[in-house]
């Protein structure tokens, strides 16, 4: 009943890509692990969010992060560019190292996290300034000053969210006059500026159509060969389609207290979870049995 | 009702149905809903007529002197000579600085209680409820505290135009507060989170997106105090700018008058050509208030327009 589809081929024309020194080839040998998550919980206050997460996120390649509604995979997502932070009272237990570097230890800054680890959020949410100051808007606050190089930035990050045609003549104009679906490939633009390693998204696609969806789905799989991708979705279907790997999450009531705790059940390589899963919860999950 | 629906014609049924949309709400229901808004319509006017009354007396009464010697002359015991050109001088330094000082301080405590300080603490909500509550104090006050401990007491500043602006500053800075935490609160969190999650710091986010953005809600709030501080009188009265003065500030330390003190002055005199006088004034006043606002309105719209 679940099915995986082939990776369609980009067929736009690549831009300049710089391939980094130790991608890993497909094939037997897994790609180097950019985020290790080990025995990760969220508390909000007192409530445990989430319970004993591990997993290894590799370099190059597209996880999704599957499951019901409040089962924490968005909770999850904000602890690895410690958006977490902004709410009062959240807290983490747990590492959860980035190259080795426990991301909520001391050596590590939330802005300098940040700019490693990008975010494009389910609405977009583009600034009320202009398109050009939306793209540009990262490189300024991250100290790049040189008109040129903005300038040239801004053009390619463009063209790698696949929206340069469509905006090229009215860079000036707002933001705000672009479609939905232009709106989110803005945000993406926006967030792959400042070059991160890893981009974080979290149902990108929930608000806009199927046409703007495909078209994002596709860009994923183009620009994967330069940045990780973590992508929460409540679409089984996308997960299938676009990721390498998947992790399910589901929610435990506690007896006591009566209220929902998520877990990740299984982690596994995407064909795998939909084709022969480990755990009963997952099988159920993905043939539609709940969920 | 004959239409057709759909190219078939009408059953009794879809007639009954058609006639009844038609008629769902009943005459009494309609004959309310035009009263209510006649009742609307009518308190509306009353506000007006009566605003538009009163401007309308004032311009009559005064308009023989609203000439430039109105604005030139000093005030004088001689009413063919009188002026107001002190008043108005004095006003402007006096609101001037108070709306100097108070907008910054205003925003940049409205900033503080938004987004650095941790919620929750006792303290901060003690702030906050003192900050409501001055807002609410009458104006009279301020002058006391003013005359106590700023013109007298630790500062001894005298009645000077330094310890106007300063009392007129405390008065207006709750407003200035109040105003500025809404519109920054009404900026919506998708806005700070795209900024955070680029790796913008908590005061670039702030100082680039959080605040242009509340901009217009700011500038009102400030339109409001600083109208607020141009037509204040009790207080400036309990620091001597009653007195007869004639002649413009020069300094922090002058001696001053304002405008709404002065109108009184001649309103309140025995003689009736005086009272023609304070008509021109209370116009010049009403100049006065509406060019700052349309200028603080000019300022907001522009902010607006850019960003949409």
């Amino acid at each position: 009943m679940s099915e995986v589809s082939v990776t369609p081929e980009p067929t736009t024309v690549r831009p300049e890509i710089h391939v980094r020194a130790d991608t890993a080839a497909d094939g037997a040998e897994e790609a180097e692990v950019v985020l290790d998550v080990d025995q990760l919980s969220v508390y909000y206050g007192a409530f445990r969010a989430v319970r004993g997460v591990d997993l290894k996120i590799r370099r190059s390649e597209i996880t999704a992060f599957i499951g019901p509604s409040g089962c924490g995979k968005s909770t999850v997502l904000r602890c690895f560019n410690r958006m977490n932070d902004l709410i009062p009272g959240a807290r983490v237990e747990g590492t959860i190292r980035y190259h080795g570097i426990d991301l909520y230890g001391d050596q590590a800054n939330a802005g300098e996290v940040r700019r490693r680890i990008g975010m494009v959020f389910q609405k977009p949410n583009p600034f009320p300034k202009s398109i050009y100051e939306n793209v540009a808007f990262g490189l300024k606050v991250n100290g790049i000053r040189d008109k040129a190089e903005i300038e040239q930035t801004v053009e390619r990050s463009l063209k790698r969210a696949a929206l340069w045609d469509e905006v090229k003549d009215r860079l000036k104009t707002p933001a705000s006059g672009l479609s939905g679906g232009q709106q989110q490939r803005l945000c993406i633009a926006r967030a792959i500026a400042i070059d991160p390693e890893i981009l974080l998204m979290d149902e990108p696609c929930s608000a806009l159509d199927p046409i703007a969806t495909t078209r994002i789905e596709d860009l994923m799989q183009e620009i994967k060969v330069d940045f990780t991708i973590i992508i929460v979705t409540h679409n089984m279907q996308q997960a299938a389609r676009v990721s390498d790997r998947t992790a399910f999450f589901t929610t435990e009531i506690n007896e006591e207290s009566d209220r929902r705790t998520g877990v990740l059940v299984e982690f596994d390589r995407t064909e795998k979870m939909y084709s022969n899963p480990s755990d009963i919860r997952t099988e159920n999950y993905v043939t539609g049995r709940f969920g | 009702m004959t239409a057709t629906t759909g190219g078939t014609p009408l059953t009794t049924e879809r007639r009954r149905l058609v006639q009844s949309l038609a008629s769902t709400v009943s005459v009494g229901r309609r004959l309310r809903d035009r009263v209510f808004f006649g009742l609307l319509i009518l308190s509306l006017l009353i506000a007006l007529v009566t605003l538009f009354a009163l401007l309308i007396d004032t311009f009559l009464t005064g308009q023989t002197r609203l000439n430039s010697d109105l604005v030139q002359n000093m005030p004088s015991g001689r009413p063919a000579r009188a002026g107001i050109q002190s008043a108005i001088f004095g006003s402007l330094w006096v609101v001037g600085l108070a709306g100097a000082v108070s907008l910054p301080l205003g925003v940049a405590t409205a900033v503080y209680l938004e987004d650095f300080a941790p919620k929750g603490r006792w303290y901060i909500s003690l702030i906050e409820l003192n900050v409501q509550n001055l807002a609410g104090v009458p104006s009279v006050v301020f002058g006391i505290l003013g005359l106590a401990f700023i013109a007298r007491g630790p500062f001894s500043w005298g009645f000077t135009v330094g310890t106007g602006a300063m009392v007129l500053t405390i008065l207006v800075l709750p407003t200035v507060v109040v105003a500025s935490r809404e519109a920054i609160r009404a900026v919506p969190p998708s806005l700070r989170d795209g900024a955070l999650a680029l790796g913008a710091t908590r005061w670039q986010t702030i100082w680039r997106q959080v605040l242009p953005s509340a901009v217009p809600g700011i500038a009102t709030g400030s339109i409001l105090s600083v109208s607020r501080a141009l037509g204040e009188s009790a207080p400036l009265l309990l620091l001597g700018a009653l007195t007869f003065v004639t002649f413009n500030p020069d300094g922090l330390d002058s001696s001053f008058t304002v405008l709404p003190l002065l109108i009184f002055k001649y309103a309140s005199d025995a003689k009736a050509e005086f009272h023609v006088v304070a008509a021109a004034a209370i116009i010049v006043l009403l100049i006065m208030l509406l060019t700052m606002n349309t200028a603080a309105i000019l300022i907001r719209n522009r902010y607006q327009n850019r960003r949409s």
